[in-house]
């Protein structure tokens, strides 16, 4: 059955707490932070790190950037580059899966509360183990496929056929919707979730592509496509704007399009 | 992820996330379960009006309003499409929560079989009173 309670030996615990911020400090803000150091054989605990605003930038990961090299550098999560495209830093702050490096501290009211992408196994402190998503994406063949000839030059498309892939070819793989979805949650070693169901809809959307048919047979199962039940979790946190429940939407349409 | 533990072995990702590949079913049924949700929709606005209708009526009143092809034909759709679609609700719910591979096939056909059964047995009563046998 699905379990609605953790594990005891993943239940969080107090942890310890840093207080950085100067007692003048203007802007002070705590940040409650997951940290679990799988070599500990321990609990995971929260800590608190009380900071200065005043000396990083704005959003959660300059903070994060902040606490590791000035206060704690055992602190571990991924980041790369800091800007919303890579989509290493997805993690879950203040209750919702987005990027640490888009999401403004402003934009919390009260502590930080700064957790690893839900119901994924963790690696250490914010960085959760992603190969099982990788290998459901692989599985989904995200590359064009064809028959005929390679044309001597580029495969065209018309303007109205590229316009198909808005909203799709922008998914970055940060896996903040997929890891959102209760129904992956229950079922995500067989139910590929809104990321890679997003990605596999962006090849069959795509007018140069040759085998829809047969990208349409491998997603037709009640698990891998229909464990979908439109909760919409993916598209409200979804830190580009995009709507991978659309897309998911979309595939259906085309399923019962050739019944 | 499933609630299952991890449990080692040496299986590539790839190879998990491939699975006993897709059985190239669902599109059917999730096409179906839409179309009986809406015809579930008419169907259950006659059946409430049809109830409220005969609140205090006793047995012979109904059996005489059965007796017209019009309400048995609709009742027996009613019955039809809430037992269709309350197994096809159900076998999406333990599809969700259920894990075990033998319990989620055990429990699914348990309750289809209790969908047939209570939906056989409300049509023959309909047809009972419907013919007046």
């Amino acid at each position: 059955m699905a379990e609605f309670t953790l594990p005891a030996n993943s239940k969080v615990l107090p942890g310890k707490t840093f207080t950085v911020a100067a007692p003048e400090a203007k802007r002070k803000k705590t940040f409650r932070i997951y940290r679990w150091d799988p070599d500990s054989g321990e609990n995971p605990r929260e800590d608190k790190y009380e900071i200065d605003l005043d000396k990083c930038g704005p959003m959660v990961l300059d903070a994060l950037i902040h606490i590791k090299n000035d206060v704690d550098a055992t602190v571990t999560f991924r980041r790369s580059c800091r800007e919303g495209i890579c989509g290493s830093c997805a993690m879950n702050i203040d209750g919702r899966n987005t990027l640490a490096c888009l999401k403004p501290i402003e934009d919390v009211k009260g502590d930080v509360k700064v957790y690893p992408l839900p119901h994924q196994p963790v690696v250490k402190d914010l960085v959760p183990d992603l190969n099982q998503n990788y290998a459901q994406l692989a599985s989904v063949k995200p590359w064009l496929q064809t028959q005929s000839a390679p044309p001597s030059r580029e495969r065209l498309q018309s303007p109205e056929e590229r316009e198909k892939l808005n909203g799709l070819y922008e998914c970055i793989l940060c896996f903040c919707c997929t890891t959102s979805c209760p129904s992956y949650w229950w079922n995500g070693d067989r139910y590929l979730g809104p990321a890679v169901l997003l990605q596999a809809y962006r090849f069959i959307a795509d007018s140069r592509d040759e085998a829809t048919g047969e990208r349409l047979d491998a997603l037709e199962d009640p698990f891998r496509l229909y464990r979908c039940h439109t909760i919409m979790n993916c598209t409200q946190t979804c830190p580009k704007g995009l709507n991978p429940a659309k897309a998911i939407a979309e595939i259906k349409k085309l399923m019962a399009a050739r019944q | 992820m499933s609630g299952q533990p991890f449990t080692g072995g040496f299986r590539s990702h790839l190879g998990r996330a491939r699975g006993l590949g897709a059985s190239h079913h669902g599109a059917g049924h999730w096409l179906s379960y839409r179309l009986l949700s809406v015809a579930y929709v008419p169907l259950a606005v006659w059946f409430v009006i049809s109830v409220v209708r005969h609140a205090g009526a006793d047995q012979a009143a109904v059996a005489e309003w059965l007796k017209s092809p019009v309400n048995a034909t609709l009742m027996l759709l009613t019955v039809g499409v809430t037992f269709h679609h309350a197994a096809y609700g159900m076998q999406e719910v333990f599809e969700d929560y259920v894990h075990g591979k033998m319990a989620k096939t055990v429990v699914i056909g348990a309750t289809k079989a209790l969908c047939l059964l209570l939906a056989v047995a409300s049509g023959v009563a309909v047809l009972k009173l419907a013919l007046g046998a």
